[in-house]
């Protein structure tokens, strides 16, 4: 259909797939912690991607993202771990050969509830916008951490600041991911495996943004970023559709919440901290807010850029007889690039594309 | 009897030591052209802010197209079917024209998340449809080439005429325009009317608040004159210009024309 955008990946999606899925396989040569950093940038691609949801699209600033992403992991963590069955002397009981639910089944359980959660803090925010709204968001994701530290007594839900371990590795096809998988002609490591699983699931993700973003529910949640009140005026419940936004983005967070605890094998409240929600709230921004191909590249970047940098800081401790220290100096030029980067681009790295260049700027009011 | 498209009597609304309107009638038929003029202050929009539900009435009964409404929420009258537009233009600045014309259709569409993710075929048929009469509104108003561009490049007379596409997309029984010919220059002027002349063709009904008391005697086919929120006098340009009422709260008393 004309109206519609093209899916607007790479000019050349086949060479796109190849690479992608040639990725991991040399990344494996140089050793597993570069898959992983290649997981882990996939897994904050879906954070950012429902992020984009509520920033990007409905205009909502949500610093308390990361609750959502806790949430999905915590419920697999409990879930899918022998930590309930230390607690509650009953579910051992239940469960006589330990407590393993399925992926399959906490998926959508984790979906549902972080979409429910999403919507229960959304609810109270609706009237604020901007600050506002980001400061009282910021609050519920503080809560949300504060309650896995300290439901650990009376009754000891989370394990607190523990933190839950010995968590099932996902199963595919009752193939557990973590273990090696021989191909005879090659060798594919459990990250491996945990990649192409990510990417699936990335794909999956793009594809539902994309077709929100180009119906009338995508329109309606543009259109209260654009214009509150003109919104309003043509009809739109805003409140509802806010929620619906709320729902949505958390629901991508819960759904990789899951994915992250299967693939750490552990959870802690630590994982879910301010700077977390900060981090993809900045790689939303740098990406270029409400255009996918942005928000996918400035997540890559913001995940994988201080690993990498983690080979370059060491370096240049040494250099400074270790007066640098090599956290520090990553973060520092991570600073840097997003300076930078909002200095030279502030539409973001990859923004929307720009319509209506040809009229001369003069002629708008 | 008459077909009222709007028929309220009786708002009044007060803020705080204010009487801003009081007891003011209105009845709109079907297919005509309906100015609201009055000197600066003299409640205008506020009544066009409780007609449409921004601000909760004390008092008056609502009728539309026979049907009681209620102005409690914004969405809720444009849903019953008054579509407005703003004095000072609100487009939904970083989408484009046709996109802006398409949320207007939103209100009157049905397909929810499960249906776009899924892209069902209801829902392809729907967007098409949507797509279809969006771009049918923008030739309408004439600015059908410029489709693709974003609402803030266009020029101000383009985007005064968008935003009445994105009015007449959401199909309602009556359009409010709020000074729409407010910082237009003569030319934009000209060609306003005559996209309002076309509108009232149509068998649409039109209410019409305006500064331009010159706009609203050569349009409308009837006017209401507020002064201190009280109606002072209604009926046709004609009868209200000679209207002895309507001359002392333009010119002060002692002014003849």
């Amino acid at each position: 259909m004309s109206t519609m955008r093209t899916l607007p990946l790479f000019q050349r999606p086949g060479l796109l797939a190849v690479f992608l899925l040639v990725l991991p396989l040399v990344l494996q040569q140089f050793g597993n912690a570069w898959v992983r950093i290649a997981d882990m940038s996939l897994i904050y691609v879906m954070l950012a991607l429902g992020l984009n949801i509520v920033v990007g699209y409905a205009g909502l600033l949500d610093l308390g993202y990361v609750a959502f992403f806790a949430v999905g992991a915590y419920i697999f963590g409990l879930l899918a771990s022998p930590h309930l069955m230390d607690t509650f002397p009953w579910v051992a009981q239940t469960f006589p050969n330990g407590l393993h639910m399925s992926l399959w089944l906490v998926l959508p359980l984790a979906a549902a509830l972080a979409g429910f959660v999403g919507v229960l803090l959304g609810a109270p925010t609706l009237k604020l916008r901007g600050d506002y709204l980001a400061i009282v968001t910021l609050g519920f994701g503080e809560i949300i951490r504060v309650f896995l530290n300290n439901l650990d007594h009376p009754v000891n839900i989370t394990n607190g600041p523990k933190g839950i371990g010995s968590i099932d590795a996902i199963r595919v096809f009752d193939y557990p991911l973590s273990k090696k998988l021989d191909l005879g002609w090659i060798e594919l490591p459990g990250v491996t495996l945990y990649y192409y699983l990510l990417l699936a699931l990335v794909l999956l993700s793009v594809l539902v943004c994309f077709r929100l973003e180009t119906s009338r529910i995508g329109r309606a949640w543009m259109a209260i970023r654009e214009d509150e009140i003109a919104a309003k005026a043509m009809g739109l419940n805003t409140r509802n559709l806010k929620l619906l936004a709320f729902g949505m983005g958390a629901t991508f967070g819960g759904l990789s919440g899951v994915v992250f605890a299967g693939f750490q094998g552990f959870v802690s409240p630590e994982s879910f901290s301010l700077m977390e929600s900060i981090m993809i709230v900045a790689m939303v921004v740098l990406g270029g807010l409400g255009h996918l191909p942005g928000v996918i590249l400035g997540a890559v970047l913001l995940a994988g850029l201080p690993e990498v940098l983690r080979y370059v800081a060491g370096p240049l401790q040494q250099l400074t007889d270790g007066r640098l220290d090599a956290a520090i100096l990553r973060q520092l030029l991570i600073a840097l690039a997003m300076i930078g980067v909002m200095l030279w681009r502030p539409h973001g790295l990859w923004p929307a594309p720009e319509h209506g260049k040809a009229l001369e700027p003069g002629a708008t009011r | 009897m008459t077909d009222w498209v709007l028929d309220v009597s009786g708002i009044s609304k007060r803020f705080g030591g204010l009487q801003a309107l009081s007891e003011v009638d209105m009845q709109i038929a079907r297919g005509e052209v309906y100015g609201l003029i009055g000197p600066n202050g003299a409640g205008k929009t506020t009544f066009f802010n409780v007609i449409t539900g921004l601000y909760t009435p004390d008092s008056g009964r609502f009728l539309l197209a026979g049907q009681p409404y209620t102005p409690s929420a914004v969405h809720k009258v444009a849903q019953a079917g008054i579509a407005r537009t703003f004095q000072n233009i609100r487009l939904f600045a970083e989408m484009s024209a046709l996109e802006n014309v398409m949320v207007g259709r939103h209100v009157r569409t049905r397909t929810g998340v499960l249906g776009a993710i899924l892209r069902t075929p209801a829902f392809r048929a729907e967007e098409a449809a949507i797509a279809e009469r969006a771009r049918a509104l923008l030739d309408y108003v004439g600015i059908a080439h410029l489709a693709e561009y974003k609402a803030r490049t266009l020029s101000y007379g383009d985007q005064r005429r968008l935003e009445i596409a994105r009015a007449l997309a959401t199909d309602p029984q009556l359009i409010a325009l709020d000074e729409p010919a407010a910082g237009m220059n003569a030319t934009e002027k000209v060609q306003l009317r005559a996209l309002i002349d076309k509108i009232r063709q149509d068998q649409r009904t039109v209410l019409l608040i305006e500064h331009d008391v010159k706009l609203v005697m050569g349009l409308c086919d009837r006017v209401s004159v507020l002064d201190y929120g009280r109606c002072i006098a209604r009926g046709t340009p004609a009868e209200v210009q000679r209207d002895a009422r309507v001359i002392e709260a333009y010119l002060g008393t002692g002014a003849h024309a």
